[in-house]
C-alpha cells in the first residue's frame, strides 16, 4: 500500500468509527444508569436508518437545511420510540433478574425486525445522498467522499456534546452519580423513574441519529439490527462498560483496523490467498478477546466490583420427590410408545424438541449452575453439527461414529475458546462468548470451499436403519434423554456441587482449596459436547447445514428456552425448550409476522412470570402446598 | 517453633500504606488478637496471609515453610482456614453442603463426577457443625441465616481441613455482646484442645482480654505494641491510639 491508500483507509475508518460510537455511547449510557444491556439498541439503530431513508426520500433531496433536518428528526423519533418503550416496558422489569431484562430487550428485536419488514419491505433501500455533500475531494490524488469527511467530524463533535451534557447540567451530573451509585440518587430525592426514562430516551436517540447518519452511505437493511448490536457491544466493552471516551477510542480503533482490513484486501503469502477483506468479519472480536484478555474491564473502564446479586439465591437443590420421578418416568415411556400412534409430523417436532431440550439443558448448565451466562452457545451446537456434516460429506466417517467425534470437536472448541472465556465473569464474559460465535460463523460462512459458505452442506442422512422417521425418533429421544440425564446427574455430582459453590462465592471456594477457574473450564468444555451432540442430532434430523445453526439469532433462541423455563430449575430448559419449538411451529405455520409475536409472547412472559414458567408453578405449587 | 511467623511485611494501595513492615508470631495454641482502628490495615494484612493478596516485600512462614506468594487455595492445603469480616458463604446451599464441600475439596474429591455431593462427608460434616453448636441448623439454607450463625458456619468449614492456623476477621462482628463471648469462648476450647493458632481482630475488648493470651496492636499499618493482655493496655502508645480515637478501650477489662 501506498501512503495515499493507507490515508484514504484512515479516513474510511474515521468516517465509519462515528456512527458506530453514537449507538455505543447510547448503549453505554443506558447500561451505566439502568444497569439494562439493552439488545434492542441494534434495532433503534436500525429503526433510525429506515426512517431517515424515508424522511429525507420525501423531504431531505432539496437544501442541506432540509436534508439535516431529516437526519435529525429522524433520531428525534427514534428517541421517542425509546421513550415510550422506557415506560410500557422496561420500567416495569427493573427489578426483575440482569436475565430477564435482556430476555425482554430480545424480544423487542423480535417484535422490532418485523415492524420494518412489514412497514418497509425486505429489499435494500438506498437514500438520497446528502444535498451539497455529494461530490469528492481530493486527498493525496484520490478522491473522497465530502460526506464522509463531515461524519468524521461529527463523531468528536458529538463526544463533546455528551460530554457537556453530562458534565455541565445537572442532569448530566444526576446521570454520572446514578452511573456510580444508584441508591445514592434515590436517597437524594431525585425521581429515579424519570431520569431512567430520560436516559433510556436519550440513548434511543444517539442510536437512531447513529442510523440516519448512514443513510448516504449504505443502504437500509432488515440484518442490520444485529450487526450493529453485535458491533456496538465489542466497542462498548473494548472501551470499557460504562466509559463514553472508551466507546469513542475504541469505535476509532474498530473502525481504522476495520478499513485497513477492507484496503487490504487479498494477499499472497505461503502459496496460499489470506483475504484480509474477509477478515473484516471477525477482526472486531479477534481484538476484542484480545483486549478483555490484556484488560479484562476494558481500555478506559474501571475494574468492576463485586457483581451485583441480582436474582435472589435460589434455594438448595433438592432431588426429585418420587411421584416427579415416576411422572417423567411415564412421560419417557409414553413418548418411546409414540409413534406406534402418529403421524410423522409431530415426530418430527418432537425430536426438534428434544434436540433443543438438550441445547438448552447444556446452556443452562452453564448459565445456572456453572453461573457463566454465554450469548454464544450456538456456536458448539454448530461445531458439533459441521465436524459431522463434514465427516460424513468429505471422510465417509459413517454416522454412528460421529455422534461421538461431534461431540468430542464441539468440546474442543470449547476447550480453545473456554481458556480465555473462564478470566472474565458477568456481561465481559457473555460478551467475549459472543465474539467467539461470532468467529466461528464467520468461518463457517465464509470458507466456501469446506464448510460451504452461506449455502451450506446438504445430503447428510443417517444410514439405513436410522432413515426411517420413527427410528431416528427413537435414537434422539434416547441419546437427548441420557444427556439430560447426565447433565442433572453431575448438577448434583461433587464436580457440579463446587460449581455451584463457586458461583455462590467465588472468594471462599478460593479460601477453601477450590481453582474455580479449572472447574469452569472443564464445564464450559463439557457443555460444550452435549451442544455438540445436540448439533450431530440436529444435522442428522434435517439432512443439512447452514451457519444459521450457529448464528446469533440461534444463541439467542437457547436463551430464550432456558429463560423461558427459569434458570432456578432444573426442569426448566426442557419444558422452556417444548414450548418455544411448539410456539415456534404453531405461530410461523398461521402467521406470516410470527417473530413479531413470538418476541409479544416472550415480553409478556417476562412480564407475568419473572421467574420463568416453571419457576412460576414451582412457587404456586409450593405456596398451595404450604 | 512457630506456626506462624511474618517478618517486614508491607503493603501501600497507591499512595497509602496499608501495612508498613509488620513482624509477629502465632504458637500452637495460642490466640494472638489483632486489634486497632478502623482502617489500620486488619483485613490487609490478613489478605496477605492467606495469599489473598501479594505483600510488597516481607515473608510470611507456615511451620518454617515459606508461603509468601502462594494462592489462597494451597495455603488452605497446607493447613490455614479462614473466616472473612464480610462473611462467605454458599448461599444456595444448606448449612451441612456448605460444610460437605469444605470436605469434599479437603479429601480431593472435587472432580468427581458418580457420587452425589450431598452423600458424602456427611457424618463429618455434622460432626464440626455440632462443635460449632449449629446441629440444629444444619438443614437450613444458609442464605437464610441469621449473621451470628453464619459466622459460626464459616468457623465450621474453617475447620474442615483440620487446620493449624485459624485466620479469623471479626469473628464475632454483628453478634449480640452474650454471643461474642460465647463464640471466643467455644474458639480457644476448640484450640486449645487442638493445638491450632488462632490470628483473630476483634473491635470489643471484653471479648478480646477474656480470650486473647497475647495482643498485637495495628495503627495506620505500624504494629505499636505485642505483648501480653495486661502490657498492652497499660502501653501509653496504645492508650494514645484509642482514647484519641474516642474508642472504648478504656472501659474494657
Ligand atoms: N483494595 C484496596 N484498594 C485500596 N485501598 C485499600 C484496599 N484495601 C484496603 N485499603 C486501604 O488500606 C487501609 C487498611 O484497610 P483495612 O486493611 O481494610 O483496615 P482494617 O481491616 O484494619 O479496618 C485503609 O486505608 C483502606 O482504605
Ligand atoms: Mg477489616
Amino acid at each position: 500500500m501506498t501512503l495515499a491508500d493507507i490515508t484514504i483507509q484512515l479516513l474510511n475508518g474515521l468516517a465509519g468509527a462515528s456512527s458506530l460510537f453514537l449507538v455505543a455511547a447510547g448503549l453505554s449510557l443506558i447500561f451505566g444508569v439502568t444497569r439494562i444491556v439493552n439488545f434492542a439498541h441494534g434495532s433503534l439503530f436500525m429503526l433510525g436508518v429506515y426512517i431517515a431513508y424515508s424522511l429525507t426520500d420525501q423531504f431531505g433531496r432539496g437544501s442541506p437545511l432540509a436534508f439535516w433536518s431529516c437526519v435529525l428528526a429522524a433520531g428525534v423519533a427514534v428517541g421517542v420510540i425509546g421513550f415510550v418503550v422506557e415506560i410500557l416496558l422496561l420500567r416495569r422489569i427493573y427489578q426483575a433478574p440482569e436475565l430477564f431484562q435482556l430476555l425482554a430487550t430480545f424480544g423487542l428485536v423480535l417484535v422490532i425486525k418485523d415492524v420494518v419488514l412489514k412497514l418497509w419491505g425486505p429489499e435494500d433501500l438506498l437514500g438520497p445522498r446528502a444535498p451539497g455533500l455529494r461530490g469528492a475531494v481530493q486527498v493525496m490524488g484520490k478522491s473522497f467522499p465530502e460526506y464522509d469527511l463531515v461524519l468524521i467530524a461529527v463523531g468528536p463533535i458529538m463526544l463533546g456534546l455528551i460530554w457537556l451534557v453530562l458534565n455541565r447540567t445537572r442532569w448530566g451530573v444526576l446521570v454520572r452519580a446514578a452511573t456510580q451509585d444508584r441508591d445514592m440518587v434515590g436517597a437524594l430525592g431525585v425521581n429515579q423513574a424519570w431520569l431512567f426514562t430520560g436516559v433510556f430516551a436519550l440513548g434511543s436517540f444517539l442510536a437512531g441519529l447513529g442510523g440516519a447518519l448512514q443513510v448516504p452511505r449504505e443502504p437500509a437493511q432488515l440484518f442490520l439490527d444485529i450487526t450493529v448490536i453485535s458491533d456496538a457491544f465489542v466497542v462498548v466493552v473494548v472501551g470499557g462498560l460504562g466509559s463514553i471516551p472508551g466507546a469513542f477510542l475504541a469505535a476509532l480503533l474498530i473502525g481504522v483496523i476495520k478499513a485497513f482490513c477492507i484496503g487490504i484486501g487479498d494477499v499472497q503469502a505461503f502459496g496460499t490467498t489470506f483475504s484480509f477483506s474477509k477478515f473484516t468479519l471477525v477482526v472486531e472480536f479477534v481484538v476484542m478477546a484480545i483486549v478483555l484478555v490484556i484488560r479484562p474491564w476494558g481500555l478506559l473502564g474501571k475494574p468492576a466490583g463485586e457483581p451485583r446479586h441480582t436474582a435472589a439465591t435460589e434455594a438448595p437443590l433438592k432431588p426429585l420427590p418420587g411421584w416427579l420421578v415416576l411422572g417423567f418416568a411415564g412421560l419417557g415411556a409414553a413418548l418411546l410408545v409414540l409413534p406406534v400412534f402418529t403421524q410423522s409430523y409431530l415426530l418430527i417436532l418432537l425430536i426438534d424438541v428434544f434436540v433443543f431440550a438438550l441445547f438448552a439443558a447444556s446452556l443452562h448448565f452453564l448459565m445456572g449452575p456453572a453461573g457463566m451466562v454465554s450469548f454464544g452457545h450456538a456456536a458448539y451446537l454448530g461445531i458439533g453439527a459441521y465436524a459431522a456434516a463434514l465427516m460424513v460429506l468429505r471422510a465417509g466417517i459413517p454416522m454412528e461414529a460421529t455422534l461421538a467425534l461431534g461431540p468430542l470437536a464441539a468440546a474442543l472448541g470449547a476447550l480453545l475458546f473456554g481458556w480465555f472465556v473462564v478470566r472474565l465473569s458477568g456481561v465481559y464474559l457473555a460478551m467475549l462468548t459472543l465474539a467467539f460465535a461470532q468467529i466461528v460463523w464467520s468461518i463457517a460462512f465464509q470458507w466456501d470451499g469446506f464448510t460451504g459458505g452461506s449455502n451450506g452442506l446438504i445430503g447428510i442422512w443417517p444410514p439405513a436403519w436410522a432413515a426411517e422417521k420413527e427410528a431416528f425418533y427413537h435414537l434422539s429421544l434416547v441419546l437427548c434423554a441420557a444427556g439430560l440425564l447426565a447433565l442433572r446427574h453431575i448438577i448434583f455430582a461433587p464436580f457440579g456441587a463446587i460449581l455451584r459453590a463457586g458461583r455462590d462465592s467465588p472468594l471462599r471456594a478460593d479460601a477453601i482449596g477450590i481453582d474455580l477457574r479449572r472447574h469452569q473450564w472443564f464445564a464450559f468444555t463439557l457443555v460444550g459436547a452435549f451442544a455438540g451432540l445436540a448439533g450431530v442430532l440436529h444435522v442428522f434430523s434435517k439432512g443439512s447445514i447452514s451457519p444459521e445453526t450457529l448464528g446469533i439469532a440461534r444463541s439467542v433462541d437457547g436463551l430464550v428456552m432456558v429463560l423461558l423455563g427459569g434458570v432456578q430449575t432444573l426442569t426448566g430448559p426442557v419444558v422452556g425448550a417444548g414450548v418455544f419449538i411448539f410456539l415456534q411451529d404453531e405461530i410461523a405455520r398461521r402467521v406470516e409476522f410470527w417473530r413479531a409475536i413470538l418476541g409479544l409472547v416472550i415480553i409478556v412472559l417476562v412480564l407475568a412470570f419473572p421467574q420463568g414458567i416453571v419457576g412460576f408453578l414451582r412457587g404456586r405449587f409450593m405456596r398451595a402446598a404450604a | 517453633m512457630s506456626v506462624l511467623a511474618v517478618r517486614d511485611l508491607a503493603k501501600a494501595f497507591g499512595g497509602v500504606q496499608a501495612v508498613r513492615d509488620i513482624s509477629f508470631a502465632v504458637d500452637s495454641g495460642e490466640l494472638l488478637a489483632l486489634i486497632g482502628p478502623n482502617g489500620a490495615g486488619k483485613t490487609t494484612c490478613f489478605n496477605m496471609l492467606n495469599g489473598q493478596l501479594r505483600p510488597d516485600h516481607g515473608s510470611v512462614t507456615l511451620d518454617g515453610r515459606e508461603i509468601t506468594g502462594l494462592k489462597p487455595r494451597a495455603v488452605w492445603r497446607l493447613g490455614v482456614g479462614r473466616t472473612f469480616q464480610i462473611t462467605a458463604t454458599f448461599g444456595s446451599m444448606t448449612v451441612r453442603e456448605n460444610v460437605q464441600i469444605a470436605l469434599i475439596s479437603h479429601h480431593r474429591r472435587a472432580f468427581s463426577f458418580w457420587p452425589r455431593a450431598r452423600d458424602l462427608y456427611g457424618a463429618e460434616a455434622d460432626a464440626l457443625l455440632a462443635r460449632v453448636g449449629m446441629a440444629e441448623q444444619a438443614d437450613r439454607p444458609a442464605a437464610v441465616l441469621a449473621y451470628g450463625d453464619l459466622k459460626r458456619l464459616e468457623l465450621a468449614v474453617a475447620l474442615a481441613n483440620a487446620p493449624r492456623l485459624l485466620l479469623m476477621d471479626e469473628p464475632t462482628a454483628g453478634m449480640a455482646p452474650k454471643e461474642r463471648v460465647e463464640l471466643m469462648a467455644l474458639v480457644a476450647g476448640i484450640v486449645r484442645a487442638e493445638g491450632i493458632a488462632v490470628l483473630f481482630t476483634e473491635h470489643d475488648m471484653d471479648v478480646v482480654f477474656a480470650h486473647a493470651d497475647r495482643i498485637i496492636v495495628l495503627n495506620r499499618g505500624e504494629l505499636i505494641a505485642d505483648g501480653k493482655p495486661d502490657a498492652v493496655r497499660a502501653d501509653p502508645r496504645v492508650q494514645q491510639v484509642y482514647l484519641g480515637g474516642g474508642s472504648t478501650f478504656g472501659h474494657a477489662g
